[in-house]
């Protein structure tokens, strides 16, 4: 198959690296190659990433003129190549570990990432993407669906939040899903010792475990007490982990080292769920970007090294979405408002690094397609939902048409 | 299965949060009717609540410094308010207070990352007549005007300090509008979304602009921060929205001068106070929030109460009596049909258990386990609620604070079980009638009768209830039936 530099644009220098096999036969080798030991890491950039501060069209004069006082200097930027548009494009300067991914053909940065007629709501938009069902976004999530998919009994730790609060996107019909914000403090106490701690423990369990199917509701709640008893042991393992790097104290390194640890122990866990809050940036962005971007960047870093150094590199997939972008041009408080379309990353030894997608021109003018919201907001080019049926179909693998319900292949789109 | 005092029981977990044996028999002798009104009227009663912190015989607090210090310390501010729930005398107050702080949800740490954690405290929590300058928390504002008029308490949260940094409008101005709060308004405050459309949000954002924050300094020595409208930066034009602003259907604010130009914000949250919707959204999470998440709202009680909202001018109270009364509220299908937020769990389990010797501050962090920090709700649309709150680290943490309540109550707990310890069965309904938890069926019923013989044959011995009865209230209050209120 020759390469063209097109190609290469679109398929990222990792194309160079899968050698000559077409995609339905990549398919079939994912496919044979099972996924037992991948796994999946979903990182949400809760409230709403400015995707223009993340991926940075620094050759677009609109950029500068419609952000005076935020943009990316071009000087700054970490330049990535440019996109089968002919954009140039470079990373937030915060994101020097993601750039070296990238120059390794492991990063795959999809542009204008979106749906059509996109909400402006976190709330709405946040179910949406955890759905992917914007008609419906409601409804289970995504991952939840593909969970409903596993063979049972579904192993309790096939899913891991590592959030509070069960996010829509792992809500399902029949496997609960247990939130494990931190390995270490996931644990069973007792009041009393000895052998009447194992009773206590013994007996909780029993209790949570009667049928309680005429009260959905309690059978709800004990489902929950009983992912907490079934995974303890497990989790128990985790918090004993070693890595193999060092950590940066943050949240998101906290989490990742736990998603190392559990991958490490082989635990069995098929996806994570992880989030780093904080992008609403309706003010003062300058401030607040670029510590969101390294606090991001070092715990990838370390992530990256550690499954390096433990040979796991090639089974881990990240990936990165928020519930939209933001405003094209900057408003009164240094900040930008609630947008559309936004990006995505996917990176992990088994990807097929670059940029994939075309940047939007910023140009205000009413005739430019890539802007919609009188020119205000990117619109986007890329359903979400491609994404996740290359995610499903490739590594997780899943069936994308139904568990999306519809078919969103692309096979443009051959990230992993 | 119902057990003694349900009735009033069921009143008071959802009206307040729960009751302890004091309590109980202190609202039994009102009646179920007298305290509906207790509740609700709750002006009459006289509150001193904050003066008992710290005294002999109240749940314990530690603070964060060398002196409890709530209106400059966040974490005494969180102990403090816990202290009220349990121990108050007008607990609807306290109720509605949390309801609110949920429904205008502001985060204490975006303020503290402006203005500094001092300042931050006080704009989310301090009480006036304890700060030199005066200053009243919003929280604090919303504990006042709670059961009040529900325009009132939206013009207050436009103004409120607090939410002008936590939505931005401090930055909202005639050359760059800032959609934050005006977004918000309309999604979440009042009419929710699919009612406006987005040329009305950025109507709404130009509606408050110079909506705006000063340093004052009432007292030279103390400056706070407070509203200020800034007329300069006003935006005087015209504005329309997709529905009525006016009661003649009228959809514009008229084009007004610059030092006139605070009426636009009052005119536009006048006009989404009274919009059919909001009426009908409020009343929806009122029924959440006090009668069922499991069962689904009647028609009957949304509209008749939405119409109340509206027919009595959004008076808050008189919504409120009207719910409590209602045959919706009452109904014994609707028992337990609730998951406690954390904050209800912890004031109620502290109640029903017992807090000699337990210190607030070690709920504050378990709390965060639970997945809720008072002050601190984790962004604009407060906390995810019902099942939201239920995942396995969350039911972890409940389990394991029923386990600490317990093992500081042994003692206590002994004493109170020692009257019926002729049998574990009544051992075990002693402990059921005093915890109120949703009823166990048979198996889970004869699981705990048998965690007491499972050690050893029954003598109601001190030993062997000092090693099985705070065993048992750890079980009952860690269980899922006690999840439900």
């Amino acid at each position: 198959m020759a390469m063209t530099r097109r190609d290469f644009l679109r398929h990222g220098a990792g194309a160079f690296t899968v050698g000559l096999a077409g995609p339905a036969v990549l398919a079939d080798l994912a496919r044979a190659q099972g996924s037992g030991r991948r796994a999946l890491v979903v990182c949400f950039f809760a409230g709403g990433n400015d995707a223009l501060s993340t991926l940075v069209p620094y050759t677009d004069p609109y950029y500068y003129s419609r952000r005076p006082s935020i943009a990316v200097a071009a000087g700054d930027a970490l330049q990535v190549g440019s996109d089968s548009s002919g954009v140039s494009l470079g990373l937030h300067p915060g994101l020097p570990a993601l750039r070296a991914i990238f120059n390794e053909g492991r990063l795959a940065i999809v542009q204008r990432t979106g749906y059509a007629n996109s909400t402006r709501s976190h709330f709405l938009g946040t179910d949406v993407w955890g759905s992917a069902n914007p008609a419906s976004p409601q409804s289970h999530g995504w991952l939840g669906r593909y969970l409903d998919t596993l063979p049972q009994p579904v192993d309790p730790l096939a899913a891991w939040d590592a959030v509070r609060e069960i996010p829509r996107a792992l809500t399902s019909d029949h496997v609960p899903v247990p939130a494990i914000p931190s390995a270490s403090g996931y644990a069973f106490s007792a009041v009393n010792g000895g052998a009447e701690a194992a009773r206590e423990r013994v007996f909780a369990e029993r209790l949570a475990s009667r049928d309680a199917s005429d009260r959905p509701h309690l059978a709800f709640v004990n489902a929950g007490i009983d992912a907490a008893m079934n995974t303890l042991d497990k989790v128990a393992l985790v918090a004993k982990y070693a890595p193999a790097a060092v950590y940066p104290s943050t949240a998101t390194g906290t989490t990742l080292k736990t998603v190392a640890g559990a991958l490490v122990q082989g635990v069995g866990t098929r996806v994570f769920w992880v989030q780093l809050g904080g992008f609403d940036t309706h003010a003062a962005q300058a401030a607040t970007y670029p510590r969101l971007m390294t606090e991001f960047n070092n715990a990838v870093a370390a992530f990256y090294a550690d499954l390096r150094a433990q040979g796991l590199w090639g089974d881990v997939l990240l990936m990165t979405f928020s519930e939209f972008g933001r405003r094209a041009y900057e408003n009164g408080s240094a900040g930008t408002d609630h947008g559309a379309a936004g990006l995505m990353f996917a990176a992990g030894g088994g990807v097929r690094g670059g940029l994939y997608g075309t940047a939007a021109s910023l140009n205000p003018a009413p005739d430019n397609p890539a802007l919609e919201n009188s020119g205000g907001d990117v619109g986007y080019e890329t359903d979400f939902r491609s994404v996740y049926a290359r995610v499903i179909d490739h590594w997780l693998g899943g069936d994308s048409v139904s568990i999306l319900q519809g078919d969103f292949r692309r096979p443009g789109l051959a990230f992993v | 299965m119902v057990y003694r005092d349900e009735v009033l029981r069921h009143l008071l977990r959802r009206a307040g949060f729960g009751a302890s044996d004091a309590e109980l028999e202190y609202y039994s002798r009102l009646g179920r009717r007298g305290t509906v009104e207790t509740l609700v009227d709750f002006e009459q009663i006289h509150d001193d609540v904050d003066a008992f912190v710290g005294a002999p015989g109240y749940v314990g607090v530690k603070a964060a410094g060398a002196v409890f210090s709530p209106n400059t310390v966040i974490g005494d501010a969180r102990q403090r308010w816990l202290f009220r729930m349990i121990h108050t005398a007008r607990p609807l107050q306290e109720k509605m207070t949390l309801f609110w702080h949920n429904h205008f949800a502001t985060a204490y740490s975006k303020i503290a990352g402006a203005y500094g954690a001092a300042d931050a405290t006080r704009l989310m929590a301090a009480r006036a007549a304890e700060d030199p300058a005066g200053q009243e928390g919003q929280v604090e504002t919303i504990r006042r005007l709670c059961l009040g008029n529900f325009r009132d308490l939206m013009v207050a949260m436009a103004k409120d300090p607090a939410m002008l940094i936590w939505l931005d409008g401090r930055y909202n101005t005639k050359a760059r509008p800032q959609e934050n709060f005006g977004r918000e308004l309309l999604e979440l405050f009042s009419m929710g979304v699919g009612f406006y459309t987005e040329p009305d949000v950025y109507a709404a954002a130009r509606v408050f602009t110079g909506w705006n924050l000063a340093r004052t300094a009432a007292n030279p020595s103390y400056p706070r921060y407070e509203f200020a409208y800034n007329a300069s930066l006003h935006d005087t034009a015209a504005k329309t929205f997709s529905f009525a602003i006016y009661p003649d259907g009228g959809r514009t604010i008229p084009a007004r001068s610059a030092d006139g130009g605070l009426q636009d914000g009052l005119d536009l949250i006048a006009a989404v106070a009274a919009h059919p919707q909001t009426a009908r959204r409020l009343v929806s999470r009122f029924w959440s929030f006090f009668v069922s998440e499991v069962n689904p709202p009647t028609e009957r009680f949304v509209s008749g109460l939405a119409r109340d909202v509206l027919a009595r001018g959004f008076d808050l109270r008189a919504v409120m009596r009207r719910l409590l009364q209602s045959p919706e509220f009452r109904s014994e299908e609707n028992y337990h049909t609730k998951y406690s937020w954390p904050a209800e769990f912890v004031a109620r389990s502290l109640k029903e258990v017992g807090w000699e010797g337990f210190t607030l501050n070690n709920a504050v962090s378990q709390m965060a386990s639970m997945g809720q920090v008072l002050y601190e709700p984790p962004d604009v649309a407060g906390w995810e609620q019902g099942p939201g709150w239920i995942s396995s680290g969350g039911m972890l943490a409940r389990m394991n604070f029923a386990a600490q309540l317990s093992r500081a109550q042994a003692a206590a707990l002994v004493k109170a079980a020692r009257p019926h310890a002729s049998s574990p069965g009544a051992v075990l309904s002693h402990e059921i009638g005093r915890l109120s938890p949703a009823p166990f069926g048979r198996e889970a019923y004869d699981d705990l009768l048998a965690y007491l013989t499972a050690s050893g044959a029954w003598t109601g011995s001190d030993a062997q209830l000092a090693m099985k009865v705070p065993g048992l209230v750890r079980l009952i209050v860690g269980s899922g039936e006690y999840v439900f209120v």
